[in-house]
């Protein structure tokens, strides 16, 4: 069986959907940026397999962007979450609603 | 002399605003003083004009700069002194003068001394605006300043309900009339394509006759509320609520006149319309008459006046109406002096009375008020045309001119009108002045007014004496730009029989008003003599029960209206559906704020769910889009 430009869509698709519902369920802190990561990378899967099925590089220069900005995101992310872990000493989502409306 | 007009334009303002400066002060006699002043230069320099116009007989045109200027609309702020502007500009600036001066005795013990100063320089500098203007575009902005200052004059003792709901009255009836004036404007920009008298008068006449009349009659509509015309004409009477200063000036001698001034003003569209003179001279002749005939039952001295100046009106619209324009101004002129005398007198005996106004509770006032009783006696001789009298010479004519156009009721009319107005001025005066000193059953401790009140009022009672001099030189002068009719009765038999029989008929009629009033058996009224009881009476004392009728079938059912409009209409539908717009987003906020638990996890959650909804929406339109032919067949199938 050829592996075509469908099955990364679905791959994509499916890696997107788990990303989600891990962003929506998850209450560890450091879960949701696995999810945010997951996220992330299937758009890249999507970026550089419709890339390569067009012949165009752009998309792939795409996924190297993503890629650079979750580095930093992550980056920004974990230093804050390590503040907020040495002040409150834990990194659960429900402890973190001061922002109430 | 551009110079001078500036002067005696702006003088009065700088008076008004320097009044106003101490409005919230003390009384200070110098709020007084320096107005007074300022209106006695704006006088010199009015004079100046007027001796220019009447050597050179040319008029001064400046344009102090342009107002409106857009499209083809182009407005200055222009004035031109011309021959009917300078004899308005001497005649309100001598009137003011004199009443300035006189109020500041008169307001003496008044704790509003200070603001009354203010709203009558700023009246005075309107009411020049007005007569000044070049176009019909700053006329009307004099129009409304003085009737505002007006409303703040007949209110100035606004805690009294009475004088506060008399300008109301007043302000509101001057609304109705001055929609009728603006329609009228409108009519000479959208017709004429300009709103300058020059161009305006030129361009008329090339206009049709039907359109010539609409504007006539619209304009004067704005004339008649001003000059408190029937069937606007009850605001003039419950003016007098205003101090007695300000019904001299204001509701006698220059406001109430500045109908009478736009319809001269306008003399060339009247005299290219003669039906609607016609109709103007008819209703003023009525106005004359219906007048006359309250003031000879009234019990209250400035409302007799009052009425006398509705009358007085009535002859001036007469006159313009029949085309005699010269007359009407002239008329309204010497009008001008005797009756703002009167006013000043009448003010003089409320003063020494308490303010009291029933003339039945006077009586032989005459002995301790030498000079008011003088002057008050001999205005009422002009104002009843007696010769050698300024109202001699002008009734005199107006009467000529009825007589000369042939319209023979209208002359009727205005002859036993004369005899009317001699009677009831007579009436007040010998009721003052005369007979038994019925005040002392009262109470009251009268006194002469201060010595300076009448010297001010000296030159008011000269110029009511001479003003019929003027007569020829006042006719050379306008006629340069009025249709100057000398009216001649051809045959000196009919006219010689003419004027002394009407001398001897106004002659005999205050004969009989001293006769009647004088008598030691007048009683203060109460309401049990027959002819107290009588219909006649009952009609003229409640003014033909046209306030009445007024009040029950207009304002009632207005105010009716008005409050099912407010229940109904405001609060139901405009409040309701404003008030809702708010509460829906009152009740989503506050239902929605939940929303905003602080979770992260929960909010996550309601943004992925927006995602979702846009995007199902995106494609839904997306599909729509693609297939919306397919689309309009089902939905006309359905039959949307």
């Amino acid at each position: 069986m050829e592996i075509g430009l469908n099955h990364y869509l679905v791959l994509s698709a499916i890696l997107f959907a788990i990303g989600l519902i891990g962003v929506m369920r998850r209450k560890n802190l450091l879960m949701l940026f696995f999810a945010t990561e997951i996220l992330l990378n299937s758009v890249n899967i999507s970026f550089a397999a419709i890339s390569h099925y067009y012949g165009d590089l752009t998309g792939q220069m795409f996924a190297f962007f993503v890629i650079a900005i979750a580095a930093s995101e992550v980056a920004v992310g974990l230093g804050l979450l390590i503040v907020w872990h040495k002040s409150h000493n834990n990194i659960d989502l429900e402890q973190m609603s001061t922002m109430r409306g | 002399m551009e110079l001078f007009l500036y002067v005696a334009l702006f003088s009065p303002l700088v008076g008004s605003l320097f009044a106003a400066l101490f409005t919230a002060k003390p009384k200070t006699i110098i709020t007084g003083i320096i107005p007074s002043t300022l209106l006695v230069v704006s006088f010199l320099s009015s004079s100046v004009l007027l001796g220019h116009v009447l050597s050179t007989g040319e008029s001064v045109h400046v344009e102090l700069m342009t107002w409106i200027s857009t499209g083809h609309l182009h407005i200055p702020f222009g004035f031109v002194v011309d021959q009917v502007s300078v004899t308005m500009m001497m005649v309100v600036t001598i009137v003011s003068s004199v009443v300035h001066v006189y109020a500041i005795g008169y307001m003496d013990h008044d704790k509003g001394f200070n603001r009354f100063f203010a709203w009558l320089s700023a009246f005075v500098f309107s009411m020049l605006i007005l007569v000044m203007s070049d176009n019909y575009a700053g006329l009307f902005i004099g129009w409304e300043g003085v009737g505002l200052c007006s409303w703040g004059l007949i209110g100035f003792w606004f805690h009294k309900e009475s004088a506060s709901w008399a300008a109301n009255e007043a302000f509101i009836m001057n609304r109705i009339a001055d929609l009728g004036m603006l329609i009228g404007i409108f009519l000479v920009y959208w017709n004429t394509g300009t709103l300058q008298y020059d161009g305006a008068f030129e361009a008329f006449k090339t206009l049709d006759n039907s359109t010539l009349t609409m504007i006539g009659i619209f304009l004067f509509i704005g004339a008649m509320g001003k000059s408190a015309q029937f069937p606007l004409h009850t605001w003039l009477a419950d003016a007098m609520e205003g101090p007695t200063p300000v019904s001299a000036l204001i509701h006698a001698a220059t406001m109430v006149t500045a109908g009478v001034y736009l319809v001269v003003r306008s003399n060339e569209l009247y005299s290219l319309i003669p039906d609607v003179g016609l109709f103007i001279a008819s209703l003023g002749t009525f106005v004359a008459m219906f007048a006359a005939s309250m003031a000879l039952v009234n019990r209250d001295i400035k409302r007799v006046i009052a009425y006398s100046t509705l009358s007085q009106l009535g002859y001036m619209f007469a006159a313009a109406g029949l085309g005699a324009y010269w007359v009407a101004l002239f008329h309204l002129m010497a009008h001008a002096f005797f009756k703002a005398l009167l006013f000043l007198g009448a003010g003089n005996v409320m003063h020494a009375m308490d303010s009291e106004l029933d003339p039945f509770k006077m009586g032989g006032l005459g002995k301790v008020m030498k000079g008011s009783m003088i002057m008050m006696t001999l205005a009422s001789v002009a104002l009843a045309g007696l010769f050698p009298l300024a109202g001699f010479f002008s009734k005199d004519v107006i009467l000529e001119a009825a007589f000369a156009e042939h319209h023979f009721i209208i002359y009727t009319v205005l002859l036993l009108t004369a005899g009317l107005t001699a009677f009831y001025s007579f009436r007040i005066i010998a009721l003052i002045f005369h007979g038994e000193e019925r005040y002392k059953l009262f109470g009251f401790h009268p006194h002469e007014a201060y010595k300076f009140m009448l010297v001010a009022m000296s030159p008011l009672l000269i110029l009511a004496v001479i003003a019929g001099a003027f007569r020829t030189t006042f006719f050379s002068m306008v006629e340069e730009i009025l249709s100057a009719t000398e009216y001649h009765i051809h045959s000196h038999v009919t006219f010689w029989m003419m004027t002394i029989g009407t001398q001897l008929f106004v002659i005999l009629a205050i004969a009989y008003a001293y006769k009647k009033y004088m008598s030691r058996d007048i009683k203060l009224p109460d309401g049990t003599s027959d002819m107290e009881n009588s219909f006649k009476y009952k009609l003229l004392i409640n003014q033909y029960y046209i306030p009445y009728f007024y009040e029950n079938y207009l304002v009632k059912p207005y105010r009716g209206l008005s409050k099912v409009f407010w229940k109904e209409i405001d609060q139901k539908v405009v409040d309701a559906s404003v008030d809702g717009i708010a509460k829906v987003i009152y009740t989503t906020g506050d239902t929605t704020r939940a929303m905003q638990s602080g979770n992260l996890s929960t909010m996550l959650k309601w943004m992925v769910t927006g995602i979702v909804v846009l995007l199902s929406l995106a494609v839904v339109f997306g599909l729509a889009a693609r297939h919306s032919d397919g689309l309009r067949v089902v939905l006309s199938g359905l039959g949307v």
